[in-house]
């Protein structure tokens, strides 16, 4: 029984092995995180939606195939999915009331890669818009490690469920910052591949150009086997990279002698918690201990970065939420009395605050008069951005710094100001807009809390970086630390 | 005062594509409402577009054939409005970089000199569903089989100076579109619908005075008659002092006039921006080379051909190339019979009148070229007579078999044997001695009454030109 009470614990490559042994089926394990979510999401609240039968009528059918020998990575691994990709059947609400009876009738390509056992959908913020939570239809998720704080966002249901063992590992998305910075708060590994590496079809856009999904899990080995399942090309999604895949798996032990780490001194600045930086300061040392090379590297534009964020993400989630009319699906207001009352009441109550000002500012920023001032004028600094990142990799193989500025930060304390809001992701932002992948790992905690280590990579590295996390990973135990009330 | 009319027209013209242009669903026409419309076509959450190359091949068919720059690199673009029967909120169009830049048609004008209208671009994009207003009990209901039809947008430069030349050139890319097999052009399905920019300004100025656009025109006499009451109504408006408003306006067959469009919406302030789910559109010459191989000569080219190689006039040379299935059929009845002038004057004669009389299309006659020709043959070498020829026509028509078939079975073949001429001619002869005396005495227009009395005689079937030889002869004697 010891064995059963700690399946939670273990890495997917235990659970894979534990499974293809038969020292217990996937429908026990299933079970057993069903039960963890039943008795201790309630004081999270990470799960919009938990699918017991289709979990367990999976688990039943994955347990035929490893029996047959016809199981494949995951199968038989109980996961979950940020509500924003789609899933045949189950409900999709991305966070919005606006989609709270919309069900797909097709799964996310990420979602059939996967072929996992899928316990449920996480909560998230509305559309994936917000670095907290809190702007979720379905209420804020609690941060497992204090509850009176965020667990970041936009995927915190992901984050927070993978850091209460509710769940073998999930999925996130990352349109400036939303996979690694609730990694970050959360204390797990999260992925935001390359742009073009992982399918968007039945993904729901925020912000087509930046949206990429990517794994959440507890350790970089895990991160790479779902990320393996995960990247490829998709013919369905014209933004999707024809480029081969590499065995992550294979790429995670390589050494680190020589390889060449940037520290970004835009990223060590003004604003930077004094706990956070200490933490990272450590880690650094535990990679030079580890044979790397350490030099600092400069990314002039960053400072830009959250600016141009903000004009970008709302000009494309302007038009991507317009879809969201009221006529075929989503929510539709009672009794309209006429076509402009249906389009103003639908939205005006399936969206909240958060959502209506992004469309709002994206709505200006796309207008006549202001397009070239806002809208291209931002393009122009994508470029510089990137430029910056291409300069920076002609001379490092790696970019390390801090993943969020601070550790979690109380429920609450950031709703009112959303500058101050949006400053969380000043160090995520850039790699989003240069198309770049970068992923967050836990390093030593500060104050109790979890803290990230951000490494970001060059264009389709991310058997390099799953690599610099993994080994950093052999040498410290901070990725294995639970929560209290948590184990 | 003299006003000048300027008219630039938008054409949109359904591309013959299988399936939709950024989805897999069928295009087909008249299927049950919302049966032709897959989830990306209706605009379900996270769905994402791919383009169908087929659309971009037909696209630079066209940019080709009015001699236009095709671009490398195009960019598609999100028009952003609300319409319950535009399911993404948006129309995914192409607004700064299109496909087919500046190019352009050349029409025949009354006075037979040819005048060429400048065409700014033409650009991909996608059509929206339908809104159906009746049947529906005060409520609207959305048919989406059309969203997501791939369209062509042609865009005329402002060249256009009567509606006559705006019909010229609406017809004449018409037939390019179908001459080049990019789109059925069915007007009655929707298929080619047009536009019209319409303004007028006195005579001389340089400025253009302020423009109604006449919208969704879906015949040719319409587009005249719209034009031309909105020139009228212009003017009127002008010269009663007052102002053209720029709006749009529809056109109302049944009353003979435009209106205003009911809307509500002021400035339209559409927001394009490069749509992000598309990656720019990328066309090497390769795939160019490829998609043009097999473009057939142009209707220009061919008229310009038939009536220099053919010597036949512009005007028929016009009318034999007014549909590529009427200038192959006339060129496969000039080839086999080797007679272009005889092929044109049947083909514009005989079987134009009796294809209209049928109602029938040049591709459903029941006279094939190789039949025609077949006829055209026999009248060049003698057989038969144009008389002969067109009795000869008529069983062909009928399906009587070919003319060398109808000719013997009916015996209509001329004759030719003076020996069996002579004895003919020579009984008329004896039989009408007052006319024979008054021919001698120098009255010539006698002979024509032998003529008829030989051909009446043997049905017709004489060759004229020995029966003259013969009687000149014979009644010198």
């Amino acid at each position: 029984m010891l064995q059963v009470a700690l399946m939670h614990d273990k890495s997917i490559a235990e659970l894979r092995g534990d499974l293809d042994a038969r020292v217990y089926s996937s429908v026990e394990l299933t079970r057993h995180y069903l039960d963890r979510i039943a008795r201790l999401d309630p004081r999270l609240n990470s799960f919009i939606t938990v699918a017991e039968e289709q979990a367990l009528a999976k688990a039943e059918q994955a347990d035929r195939a490893i029996a047959a020998g016809a199981g494949g990575p995951l199968t038989g691994i109980p996961i979950a999915h940020k509500d924003i990709f789609c899933t045949q059947g189950l409900r999709t609400s991305c966070g919005s009331r606006m989609l709270d009876n919309f069900i797909a009738p097709y799964d996310a390509t990420v979602v059939g890669q996967l072929d996992a056992v899928v316990l449920g959908k996480t909560n998230m913020d509305e559309f994936a818009m917000g670095s907290s939570n809190e702007t979720s239809y379905y209420g804020p998720v609690r941060n497992p490690w204090d509850p009176a704080r965020v667990p970041g966002g936009s995927s915190g249901g992901s984050a927070a469920a993978v850091a209460a063992r509710l769940c073998a590992a999930a999925t996130g998305t990352d349109t400036g910052g939303s996979i690694r910075q609730p990694a970050a708060l959360c204390g797990v590994t999260g992925v935001k591949p390359t742009y073009g590496r992982c399918s968007r079809w039945g993904m729901i856009a925020f912000a087509s150009s930046l949206d990429q999904a990517g794994p959440m899990a507890r350790t970089a080995a895990d991160a790479a086997l779902m990320l393996q399942a995960m990247a490829g090309f998709d013919p369905r999604d014209s933004t999707s990279v024809d480029t081969p895949v590499p065995d992550y798996a294979a790429l995670l032990d390589a050494d680190l002698h020589g390889l060449r780490i940037g520290l970004p001194k835009e990223y060590f600045g003004d604003g930077l918690d004094g706990g956070v930086a200490a933490s990272i300061e450590e880690a650094i040392r535990a990679y030079e201990g580890l044979g790397a090379e350490v030099r600092k590297v400069s990314l002039p534009n960053s400072p830009l970065s959250v600016p141009v964020y903000y004009v970008v993400a709302p000009a494309e989630c302007s038009s991507n939420l317009a879809r969201f009319d009221g006529v075929r699906y989503g929510h539709r207001c009672e009794n309209p009395k006429d076509l402009e009352d249906l389009y103003k009441r639908s939205r005006a109550e399936g969206f909240g605050a958060e959502v209506q000002r992004r469309i709002m500012i994206g709505t200006y920023a796309l207008s006549a008069g202001y397009y070239d001032a806002y809208y291209l004028k931002a393009q122009k600094i994508r470029h510089l951005i990137a430029d910056d990142f291409r300069r920076a990799f002609e001379q490092v193989d790696v970019i390390l710094g801090p993943t969020s500025p601070t550790t979690a930060f109380p429920i609450g304390s950031k709703m009112d100001d959303p500058v101050a809001m949006y400053l969380n992701d000043i160090y995520t932002i850039a790699t989003n807009l240069a198309g770049l992948p970068g992923l967050s790992i836990p390093v030593a905690p500060a104050a109790g809390m979890p803290v990230g280590l951000q490494l970001i990579g060059n264009y389709f590295d991310e058997g390099r970086l799953l690599n610099v996390a993994h080994r950093l990973q052999q040498t410290t135990d901070w990725h294995r630390a639970t929560p209290p009330g948590f184990e | 005062m003299q006003w000048q009319t300027v008219i630039g027209l938008e054409i949109h013209t359904q591309l013959a594509t299988q399936s939709k242009i950024f989805s897999g669903a069928p295009t087909r026409f008249g299927a049950e409402p919302n049966t032709q419309a897959c989830a990306i076509d209706l605009g379900l959450p996270g769905v994402l577009p791919v383009l169908n190359a087929e659309a971009v091949r037909l696209a630079v068919r066209f940019g080709r054939a009015i001699d236009a720059e095709v671009a490398e690199r195009s960019v598609f673009a999100r028009k952003n409005y609300f319409y319950p029967d535009l399911p993404k909120g948006y129309q995914i169009s192409q607004y700064e970089h299109p496909i087919v830049g500046e190019g352009h048609v050349d029409i025949l004008l009354e006075d037979g000199s040819v005048k060429e209208i400048g065409v700014t671009r033409a650009h991909l994009e996608e059509d929206a569903g339908k809104s159906l207003h009746e049947d529906f009990h005060g409520l609207t209901g959305i048919d989406l089989n059309r969203a997501g039809t791939p369209l062509l947008e042609i865009v005329s430069e402002p060249d256009l100076r009567s509606p006559q030349e705006a019909v010229a050139y609406a017809r004449k890319v018409h037939q390019l579109v179908r001459w080049i097999g990019i789109s059925d052009g069915n007007m009655q399905e929707g298929s080619f619908r047009m536009d019209a920019n319409v303004s007028v300004r006195p005579r001389g100025q340089a400025n253009l005075g302020t423009r109604t656009e006449i919208k969704n025109i879906n015949s040719f006499r319409f587009l005249e008659r719209a034009i031309q009451f909105e020139v009228e109504r212009q003017i009127e408006v002008l010269e009663g002092g007052g102002q053209v408003i720029q709006e749009t306006r529809l056109y109302d067959p049944d009353r003979d006039e435009t209106r205003p469009m009911r809307t509500k919406e002021e400035a339209n302030d559409y927001r394009y921006f490069p749509d992000p789910d598309l990656l720019p559109l990328e066309i090497d010459a390769a795939f160019i080379a490829d998609a043009t191989a097999d473009l057939p000569e142009l209707p220009d080219a061919k008229r310009e051909r038939f009536h220099v190689d053919f010597g036949l006039s512009e005007y028929d040379a016009g009318l034999l190339t007014g549909s590529r299935e009427l200038a192959d059929y006339f060129e496969a009845v000039a080839h086999d019979s080797g007679e272009p002038k005889l092929a044109a004057n049947w083909i514009l004669g005989e079987l134009a009148a009796a294809l209209n009389r049928a109602g029938l299309e040049i591709g459903a006659s029941p006279v094939v070229a190789s039949q025609l020709a077949g006829l055209i043959r026999r009248i060049q070498d003698g057989t038969i007579s144009g008389k002969i020829a067109k009795q000869v026509f008529e069983s062909l028509w009928a399906g009587e078999g070919d003319a060398d078939t109808i000719i013997e079975t009916k015996g209509l073949r001329q004759i030719t044997d003076t020996s069996a001429l002579d004895p003919l001619i020579d009984a008329i002869i004896a039989a009408n001695p007052e006319q024979v005396a008054q021919y001698r005495a120098g009255k010539d227009k006698v002979f024509g009454f032998f003529v008829g009395q030989v051909m009446k005689q043997s049905q017709g079937k004489a060759n004229p030109q020995q029966v003259n030889a013969l009687l000149k002869a014979k009644l010198k004697a």
